[in-house]
């Protein structure tokens, strides 16, 4: 396939495109970067200079994961721009928003622009995230107007939660003015002071401190509660864990305020017993939840409360995890493992259609931070493309990952569902072996 | 999906420790009670009653094992090292003060030095949960916990139940409350996997803060109870812990209200069994757990139990080395 073709017409395919409500077999048509026609099958009428056969597969609007952790500047040990939106290509993803809490934080328009520059060597649409409060110490807002100007999409201060009331008010505040959503990173830290894991029967039976699960519903709810109180605030909740916090958000969603909140794929496949003995590979933060929590996210999954689905994906260094527990770095990667997740869990074990979680990969996120033209394949949209086998069976192999990094506890993990091609602005940046 | 994690009930979630362990404990490693069955402790306790440290067979000769402390120690430390001496092994003392810890070098790496200098076994005591866990994963000697964390220090339930053995002649139906920081204590861990997996009937006594709800749900057999006067009556075997202060200070419970409540006095110790022993995994600090009068009493093991460290430690190194 040639990658600078100016044209691309993608036949045979099933086409579910969940903004624009098709889910049905249908060609694609994609020229100069943009989705040039949407016909049934042989109806076409402009000509391509190539074709994809994409007979017995999914096409889908090109996937947007709202949070992961590209490391660069600052820590390209881990990862770099390079290598993670490959990660992100090769898991279907073909525009990721990046976190600010890099070495030093993105809390300047000079970071963003230089986040976003083509010599970045990104293969995905980069939207940077930038922090909420200068270098995310929670004391003083940013510039988010020019923040926003030079490409910020949100604002937060990820790794670690905007706790003052009286700071996050006047983030939501100033959010609102410029019509810039908020990202939470809920979690009371007065209270998970030196905490590993959830607080339950597996943190005592490991004698490991957790991290009640009030610690993020309680500030969900205060959130919520300041967003209902200003006039177009936007509320986004970052990889929400607990059943406390999604009663929280849909509070507000009934009250009409403008929350929204995504949840990540090891929240929905994984809970705190199978941390085991002590494998850090299950180490994150929000950390694996009870299994009362994960069914309720699974609820939530399927009656349209989450937004998104989003990986959190954050690469660590071996030497940063294969310590004791308690000092092992927290975070997963997960751009690859994503849809093999949400298909075998969400699909087949929990018959969630695959138009709804097609909605939670593509228009869900894109509504979040108001993507425009993306996260459905119009006619006139970006030529962001995912399409995938939801039959095939594969087995994940992190040693082949695309990530500079290898913490991941779906190793070796059987999935259905795979990514065959990822197309990027009409480009072709992932096709599967 | 991996096989165990597929079903879609939350009880199918208990993933067995062997699925991701990268290898498993080295033969002979003791990381914890919670693993062992009724057998392997027996055969433990059997052992220890053997064991003279005054008279014993030199089992471990040419043995070479390291105590490795990250944390500070009397009693476990001496009694270890007095154990693996009676039987003839070579011991050395590492501290995390004064050697590469202190210069930051990885657990993993100091582990795999001590292994490559001739180290035939680590005795391991560290502040972090799991730290002999990862300490086995990675290395093919056998690791023997002297106390991880809040987790466990399974010699100290050994040298207990011992203990408890010689005072009691069996387990059969007896009756044993542990009183005071449930939460903070590898101790106290230990001691309930050992003494219900034994059919001892437990009771845990403190105010919440200190004894969870949730620490009910460790293993089966286990009831809580706020009232020190309910958790005395019938029991046979009362185990008190160090209270913390630094700790009750953090939690906002004063020590005036623990001592009033808590407090093992000679007139609550008269609720208890008429033959009830008093135990104390030390250090105690008089008048705060418990008063002098009680520290001293006919009843108090407290000694006994330092005693009975070093044939437990004797019995447990011996196992890990082979040699019995």
């Amino acid at each position: 396939m040639n990658n600078a073709s100016k044209s691309l017409l993608i036949k045979g395919g099933h086409l579910i495109d969940p903004a624009a409500k098709i889910n049905a077999p249908m060609d694609l048509l994609l020229r100069e970067g943009r989705v040039a026609e949407v016909a049934a099958p042989n109806k076409i009428r402009g000509t391509s200079e190539e074709k994809f056969n994409a007979r017995g597969l999914i096409v889908a609007p090109g996937f947007i994961d709202l949070h992961v952790h590209l490391r660069e500047p600052g820590q390209s040990y881990k990862e770099s721009f390079s290598s993670g939106t490959s990660a992100a290509a090769a898991g279907g993803f073909t525009s990721v928003c990046t976190m600010p809490n890099t070495v030093p934080v993105v809390d300047t328009a000079d970071l963003v622009s230089w986040q976003r520059s083509p010599e970045r060597g990104a293969v995905v649409n980069v939207f940077p995230i930038a922090a909420a409060t200068q270098a995310s110490q929670g004391q003083t807002l940013t510039d988010f107007s020019g923040l926003q100007r030079a490409g910020a999409v949100a604002v937060t201060d990820d790794g670690k939660p905007i706790l003052h009331d009286e700071i996050m008010r006047a983030a939501l505040q100033l959010g609102a003015e410029l019509n810039l959503p908020i990202v939470q990173h809920a979690e009371d830290t007065r209270v998970t002071e030196n905490c590993s894991m959830h607080f339950g029967p597996s943190s005592f039976r490991l004698g490991l401190r957790g991290m009640p699960s009030s610690a993020e519903s309680a500030i969900v709810e205060r959130d919520v509660t300041l967003t209902q109180q200003i006039r177009d605030a936007r509320l986004h909740v970052a990889h929400l864990s607990t059943a406390e916090a999604l009663k929280a958000v849909r509070r507000g969603k009934r009250a009409r305020a403008r929350v929204s909140c995504e949840v990540t794929p090891h929240h929905f496949s994984l809970i705190d017993e199978n941390i085991g003995e002590y494998d850090t590979r299950f180490k994150m933060n929000p950390p694996l939840r009870s299994a009362v929590d994960r069914e309720a996210i699974l609820v939530a999954l399927a009656d349209g409360t989450v937004d998104a689905i989003a990986t959190d994906h954050a690469p660590h260094a071996a030497h940063e995890k294969e310590v004791e527990f308690e000092r092992a770095a927290f975070g997963i990667t997960g751009l690859e493992t994503a849809l093999g997740l949400a298909i075998s869990q969400l699909h087949r074990e929990h018959k969630i259609p695959l138009a709804r979680i097609i909605e939670l990969f593509s228009s869900g996120p894109a509504r979040v931070f108001d993507l425009k033209n993306r996260g459905s394949l119009a006619s006139g949209s970006f030529a962001d493309v995912t399409i995938f086998d939801p039959k095939k069976r594969w087995t994940f192999d992190a040693a082949k990952s695309h990530s500079l990094s290898r913490n991941t506890p779906f190793n070796g993990w059987q999935f259905t569902g795979k990514v065959i091609a990822t197309i990027v602005g009409g480009k072709i940046v992932y096709l599967a072996d | 999906m991996c096989p165990a994690l597929a079903a879609s009930h939350p009880a199918a979630y208990h993933a067995p420790f062997a699925l991701y362990a990268m290898n498993t404990p080295a033969r002979g490693s003791l990381l914890g009670i919670e693993h062992l069955d009724k057998k392997q402790i027996l055969g433990l306790l059997q052992l220890a009653r053997r064991m003279h440290p005054q008279k014993a067979r030199p089992l471990l000769r040419g043995k070479r094992i390291v105590l490795l402390f990250y944390e500070a120690s009397t009693r476990t430390r001496t009694s270890f090292e007095f154990a693996a001496k009676s039987l003839g092994a070579t011991t050395t003392l590492v501290l995390s003060s004064g050697s590469s810890i202190e210069k930051g070098e990885s657990l993993i790496d100091t582990g795999n030095t001590l292994r490559a200098v001739g180290a035939d076994c680590i005795v391991m005591r560290h502040p972090s949960a799991g730290a002999p866990h990862l300490m086995a994963k990675h290395l093919d000697i056998p690791i023997v916990n002297a106390g991880d964390g809040m987790h466990e220090h399974p010699s100290q339930a050994l040298l207990d139940a011992l203990t408890i053995l010689r005072h009691k002649k069996s387990f059969k139906g007896l009756q044993a409350t542990i009183i005071g920081d449930i939460f903070h204590s590898r101790v106290a861990r230990s001691a309930c996997y050992l003494l219900t997996r034994m059919g001892v009937r437990m009771t845990l006594c403190g105010p919440p803060e200190l004894v969870p709800e949730v620490a009910a749900t460790l293993t089966p057999g286990i009831r809580i109870t706020r009232h020190i006067e309910e958790g005395l009556r019938g029991a046979d075997v009362v185990m008190l812990l160090r209270v913390q202060s630094e700790r009750l200070a953090g939690m906002k419970i004063h020590l005036q209200d623990y001592i009033a409540r808590y407090q093992m006095t000679a007139a609550r110790l008269r609720l208890a069994g008429r033959d009830a022993i008093v135990m104390h995994p030390g250090p105690i600090i008089r008048g705060l757990e418990l008063t002098a009068e009680v520290a001293d009493c006919s009843q108090s093991v407290i000694v006994d139990e330092v005693r009975n460290g070093v044939p437990t430690r004797m019995a447990i190194l011996a196992r890990a080395l082979g040699r019995a």
